[in-house]
């Protein structure tokens, strides 16, 4: 049973409907997102699942899933917090801000925190070099950015995903 | 002057079809389709002068003639791929400005008879994507996109596509191979996309920024830009501004405006009572000048850049100040340049591995006198040996620090013999 089919077969269709009826492989990058979904990282299950849509083995889809840094083949936090340090951001105090913030959340770099919501890492140029220092926020929900930070500021951030998570737990519970 | 690209610092709400509409949006494109043949189109963007604005600065309406009319279909993709480190203007276009891009792809598929057009979106640009599609629809809803567009035989749709986090998917050939479901791995070119593109079939790829600047060539016509900018490289530029200045951000200016004007009174000039050291005026991958007043006072265009020993590129103007050292600049970039090489060319992938070895070693103090010439010698030997451009960016800066800036990097094994 194809769980991305079962599941979502009316994004599934959203995602083709795209792409000439003869090239299905290119959706295999909207179909890996739709896959990694909630759990923030993608299964053997998975590449399984999605090659069966798009006509690919599982290793070619395996080969996608490493090649692009979005995807990820071990589970972290279920919110990752993705802080730019290139050269533009870093003129700006990007270094110090990053140190800060893994000093507050009590992580090394790169690492997740106690209760496994919040991985904190260090990425590549995200475009918003003028309203640095900056991060991007990377869950099943999408991707936000947020500029102009201080640690004090994104630790406010931080504290409204563990809520917002916590919220979502308890209606699941209910 | 009142804007051409940015306008919706003139227009609030331009994001806004209506307001878009209202204010003469999708009369350039209705014209095309109802009153002018493909070839005309590509005439006026040919008389504008306009240049590809991603970086390469190759002629449009050149570009749109290469097109090969002996198969089909073809396709336009617009690069929406923004990644170079300090840029930061297509986002801001497709943000506050979307309809206007969206209108320029649409001319430039007219253009080229392509009745399909997809815009490749940097992995990170979710939330932009999302708007995208929104507005995408409500073009749909209004008549704008869709089959018999304006009456006429004319249909055309346009898709947006994720990438996922590669620097590399900017570059055009591999951005096609990501689109098809591949890594995004260059081709060897030739032959080039007009001529072999997505799925092998003749394909536009065009910056955002070099779109977004079509509606107005063809409802002002091609002459009319051409009184912005200089002789050679006519129209108006975004110009990227970041690092340290007090006041960074996206400006619109001719090309040719001076590096003095854009910093300093643009800018608001350097803050924290420092002095301005070097300018890297094409992002990451630039060859590094140092704020000399020569090089203040070079006109920003094409040719002036490269005069005095860079490349005006995508125009990422990254301002660096007297408190840094260009051996830690480079530690930086080269960090960025081994993360993003996509491992297809040897020079590339191992020259960058090493590069930043080299380069982690000086700015720790952990490097002698020779490990500067030796970095040097590793920069070199990756030029002009892989296919794409990133090799060769990945060099530019390193061989102009360590030629222009040459104290910074033995400052650092100065301090390390003096304490061995």
């Amino acid at each position: 049973m194809n769980r991305l089919l079962a599941q979502y077969p009316q994004k599934v269709k959203d995602i083709l409907a795209k792409y000439p009826p003869e090239h299905k492989r290119s959706a295999v990058m909207p179909l890996l997102y739709l896959a990694q979904g909630d759990k923030m990282h993608i299964t053997r299950q998975d590449l399984v699942d999605v090659g069966e849509i798009c006509g690919m083995t599982e290793t070619e889809v395996e080969s996608i899933v490493g090649f692009y840094t979005l995807y990820y083949e071990e589970p972290g936090g279920k919110f990752r917090i993705q802080v730019c340090t290139d050269l533009p951001c870093a003129l700006r105090g990007a270094d110090e801000f990053y140190a800060g913030l893994c000093e507050r959340l009590g992580v090394e770099d790169g690492g997740t925190t106690d209760d496994g919501l919040i991985t904190v890492e260090q990425v590549k140029c995200l475009a918003a070099c003028h309203r640095a220092p900056m991060l991007q926020v990377q869950s099943g929900h999408g991707l936000d950015y947020h500029e102009n930070l201080t640690v004090d500021l994104a630790m406010e951030i931080i504290e409204g995903l563990r809520q917002a998570a916590q919220a979502e737990e308890k209606e699941a519970q209910a | 002057m009142s804007y051409v690209l940015l306008r919706h610092r003139d227009i609030p709400n331009l994001k806004q079809l209506d307001v878009y509409v209202e204010n003469g949006g999708f009369q350039a494109f209705r014209k095309a389709v109802t009153e002018m043949q493909p070839d005309e189109v590509t005439g006026q963007v040919k008389i504008s002068g306009l240049r590809g604005r991603g970086g390469a600065g190759f002629p449009t309406g050149l570009k749109w003639s290469f097109i090969d009319n002996n198969n089909w279909p073809h396709y336009v993709v617009a690069n929406a791929d923004e990644s170079e480190p300090g840029t930061f203007k297509d986002r801001e276009l497709m943000e506050e400005n979307p309809y206007q891009f969206l209108e320029g792809l649409a001319i430039a598929s007219y253009a080229v008879k392509a009745h399909t057009a997809y815009v490749y979106l940097r992995g990170e640009f979710w939330q932009v994507a999302h708007f995208l599609d929104a507005c995408i629809a409500e073009m749909e809803k209004a008549g704008y996109l869709g089959d018999n567009l304006f009456g006429t035989d004319y249909s055309l749709r346009i898709y947006t596509h994720l990438g996922a986090g590669a620097y590399i998917c900017g570059e055009e050939t591999a951005l096609l191979e990501s689109l098809e479901g591949n890594r995004g791995q260059p081709r060897l070119r030739p032959p080039f996309p007009p001529s072999y593109g997505l799925y092998g079939k003749p394909t536009i790829v065009n910056n955002v920024e070099t779109l977004t600047n079509v509606p107005l060539i063809i409802e002002h016509g091609g002459e009319w830009y051409r009184t912005f900018g200089t002789e050679k490289s006519p129209g108006v530029k975004l110009f990227s501004l970041s690092g340290n200045v007090a006041k960074p951000g996206n400006y619109e200016l001719p090309l040719g405006t001076t590096f003095r004007e854009l910093i300093f009174t643009h800018g608001g000039g350097i803050p924290n009572g420092r002095s301005i050291k070097a300018i890297m005026p094409a992002g990451a991958s630039s060859s590094v000048l140092p704020a000399t007043d020569e090089v203040l006072d070079t006109p920003m265009d094409y040719e002036s850049v490269r005069t005095v020993g860079s490349d005006l590129g995508s125009a990422s103007v990254i301002v660096i100040d007297d408190s840094f050292g260009m051996d830690w600049v480079i530690n930086k970039t080269l960090h960025f340049f081994k993360h993003e090489s996509c491992g297809k060319c040897t020079p590339c992938r191992e020259g960058t591995y090493w590069m930043m070895n080299i380069s982690d070693r000086l700015t720790q103090g952990r490097a002698t006198q020779a490990d500067i010439d030796l970095l040097e010698s590793v920069a070199r030997q990756i030029r002009g040996k892989s296919l794409c451009a990133l090799g060769e960016f990945s060099t530019m800066a390193v061989v102009t620090s360590i030629e222009r800036f040459r104290d910074d990097f033995e400052a650092k094994t100065r301090t390390e013999e003096a304490e061995g």
